[in-house]
């Protein structure tokens, strides 16, 4: 058993900045957990105290059953892969993988046996008499996990491990951690800012976001049910689509058209206000393609595309609707730190860029007006004070709403 | 591009060529005197015409006690070793604790290294004269070594906090979690890469105390503590009618031996960059 539990946990800098704020997180013995979160959200100091290397303000850290706060991290039976790998450049890959047997007092033949079977995995068996300095940036990865897994320990501890390679080694290093943690069945604490990673590798995803956790469920979960702004707009790629929204007598005016709240399964009955609407990608279609299924449910409507992205699989379209903006913090927040990296449109006052995921026979394009659908039986709707999903939890199809 | 290297290259060549020859010339030169007999000392010749060893010697000639240069020799390695060893221990401490620790005072800390390793000594040579003289330390090796102490721990702090920065920090960390302690994380980790600085350092402080000729000729007055470059101010020929020139070259290439020999040794462990390969990639 080497289930971890956090348990009202804060961490709070010696200048009184909150770190990580009464997080609460059961991960289950042999679970692949994955704190991800903008960079500053307090995950990485999350995995550090579970590790030891950072204290504990206040609360509880379980491992295996056994309360740690005060134990040093030797004594934690942890095994840590860290972001710049922290090899021993002074020893060979046998010797860097050997390290933690050889304190613990095991004797040379078993670590050679151990650390061939571990070489033997990642593929590392030629280059166990190399330095670090005269390996590949993807052999360095690998001899950092080799470290970790010698050791049998009760869990992993991972921050960052892919994020310094190129793009393809990444993906294909991913595959790899995922296919050894499912072979070993170790817990694994597992941090990123890429929700990609997030949504490919967990058994469950923690969303964090300065230093609180916001959600933590499966990646369908977080994708189909997100319980915040910030949650919906930080999982997928492209992110969600937002614009602004009204309810007034059972009917949500939306910039693209109208729909009827019957269909939604709103919190607090659909009372009258504004809100923050919420729709992705994919389920914006052209007209021309979808044929029957507009008379069913949802809108259509006009727009003029700005700009047209063929992945070949994909078709994305760009447009934009004019309305009075969406403000809200947590979206200030993903705009600031994921963006970038979603590719999605920026979020401005009366400005908003909507992209839609086409299916590649759509025969739009650049600079002509085009009849689109959005299917409003998948809008999202949230409370523009505090974010609050008003529409999580209600019953939806979550398998036609697959993971990107 | 490939003839702006190879005209690069042939630059650079001719460069170091030259600073190579301008270096190597004088140290041949003081070689070519310190073999040479007394009468063709001053012939003008670059290569010896007949190769004598008479000024090697006569630095050796009469034992321990007769010697104008083996007691000189003796001190000037003690001093030297002692002042090093002491030097690198308590700068290595300094340094280890302002690379890697947050304390109030560490600017200051700094910033008094550098004030001190700018001040002049010829400053201190006075007052430290009375003042060794009033407190019995005067002509005496532990004279020698505080003032020497005192100029080079500025140096090597500098050194190694510069050097020990540059080790990574989750290193120390990795092994903690490896299951070290913290004093197993020093020594199997830490001091393995900060080796090549430690070195450098304490070759530097060795260096530096082997060549100063201010504080040895004026803090010492006999060969109790007299270190080899006042000692060769004190040289007289065979008589007093002979410069004793052969002898203080003879005396200068045996001294600039034990510099080369040590640098010559350590040279492979100076090479910086041991600790690239430890991250990222």
């Amino acid at each position: 058993m080497s289930e971890i539990v956090l348990d009202g946990v804060t961490k709070t800098f010696a200048d009184g900045f909150e770190a990580v704020k009464d997080m609460d997180l059961d991960i289950q013995d042999g679970e692949f957990m994955i704190l991800v979160g903008p960079s500053g959200c307090g995950k990485s100091t999350a995995l550090r105290m579970i590790a030891g290397l950072e204290d504990i303000s206040s609360g509880e850290v379980k491992i295996g059953g056994e309360t740690v706060n005060d134990r040093s991290p030797k004594d934690r039976d942890i095994a840590m892969v860290f972001q710049n790998y922290a090899l021993y450049p002074h020893m060979t890959v046998r010797e860097n993988m050997g390290f933690a047997l050889k304190l613990a007092g095991a004797d040379k033949s078993e670590i050679d046996e151990k650390v061939e079977e571990a070489a033997r995995t990642l593929d590392l068996e030629q280059h166990l008499d190399r330095r670090p300095a005269n390996l590949s940036g993807g052999q360095r990865q690998r001899v950092a996990m080799g470290r970790a897994i010698v050791r049998d320990p009760k869990a992993f501890l991972m921050d960052e491990p892919l994020s310094n390679l190129d793009a393809k080694l990444r993906v294909q290093m991913r595959t790899e951690v995922a296919r050894l943690q499912s072979k070993l069945e170790t817990t694994t604490v597992y941090v990123t800012h890429d929700q990609t990673e997030a949504m490919t590798l967990g058994d469950r995803v923690a969303v964090m976001r300065a230093g609180a956790l916001q959600q933590v469920g499966t990646p369908a979960e977080l994708y189909d049910n997100p319980v915040n702004l910030f949650v919906a707009g930080f999982i997928g790629s492209p992110a969600m689509n937002f614009m602004p929204g009204e309810i007034s007598g059972g009917k949500l005016k939306l910039p693209i058209g109208e729909v009827d709240l019957g269909d939604l399964d709103v919190k607090g009955d659909g009372k009258d206000g504004q809100v923050v609407a919420g729709l992705r990608p994919e389920n914006l279609e052209d007209v021309e393609v979808i044929g029957d299924l507009k008379e069913e449910r949802g809108i259509t409507f006009e727009a003029e595309i700005d700009l047209v992205e063929s992945l070949g699989s994909d078709l994305y379209a760009y447009f934009h609707i004019e309305s009075e903006g969406v403000q809200s913090d947590q979206l200030a927040d993903i705009v600031e730190e994921s963006l970038d990296e979603t590719g999605a449109g920026e979020i401005r006052e009366g400005h908003e860029q909507i992209v839609a995921r086409l299916d590649p026979t759509s025969k739009v394009k650049r600079r002509e007006t085009a009849q689109l659908w959005a299917d409003t039986s998948k809008l999202h709707l949230f409370d523009p004070e505090n974010g609050e999903s008003l529409t999580s939890g209600s019953k939806k199809d979550s398998s036609s709403t697959p993971p990107a | 591009m490939e003839h702006r290297t190879s005209r690069d290259y042939a630059l650079w060549s001719i460069a170091i060529l030259l600073v190579v020859v301008l270096a190597l010339i004088p140290v041949l030169w003081l070689i070519s005197i310190s073999l040479k007999p007394p009468e063709e000392l001053t012939d003008q010749r670059f290569i010896p015409q007949s190769v004598s060893f008479d000024n090697y010697k006569s630095l050796f000639e009469g034992g321990i006690d007769d010697s104008p240069f083996i007691k000189p020799l003796i001190n000037s390695i003690g001093i030297a070793l002692i002042t090093t060893v002491i030097s690198i221990v308590l700068a290595s401490f300094a340094a280890y604790a302002i690379a890697r620790l947050e304390f109030p005072g560490k600017r200051l800390i700094l910033a008094g290294a550098l004030a001190i390793a700018m001040f002049p000594p010829i400053s201190t040579v006075g007052p430290l004269f009375d003042m060794w003289r009033a407190l019995g330390l005067y002509d005496t090796w532990l004279g020698l070594i505080i003032p020497y102490l005192t100029f080079s721990l500025p140096l090597a702090i500098y050194v190694l906090v510069a050097f020990f920065r540059e080790i990574p920090w989750e290193l120390e960390q990795a092994a903690q979690v490896d299951g070290a302690t913290p004093f197993q994380a020093f020594t199997k980790v830490i001091v393995p890469l900060a080796a090549p600085g430690v070195f450098t350092a304490a070759i530097l402080v060795f260096i530096f105390c082997w060549n100063d000729f201010l504080f040895a000729i004026s803090l010492t007055s006999s060969d109790a503590s007299r270190t080899v470059p006042a000692a060769l101010a004190f040289f007289t020929g065979e008589s007093s009618f002979t410069a004793p020139t052969g002898s203080i070259a003879a005396a200068a290439v045996v001294v600039t031996v034990p510099i080369i020999v040590f640098v010559l040794i350590f040279q492979r462990r100076i090479v910086a960059g041991l600790t690239a390969g430890a991250v990222k990639g």
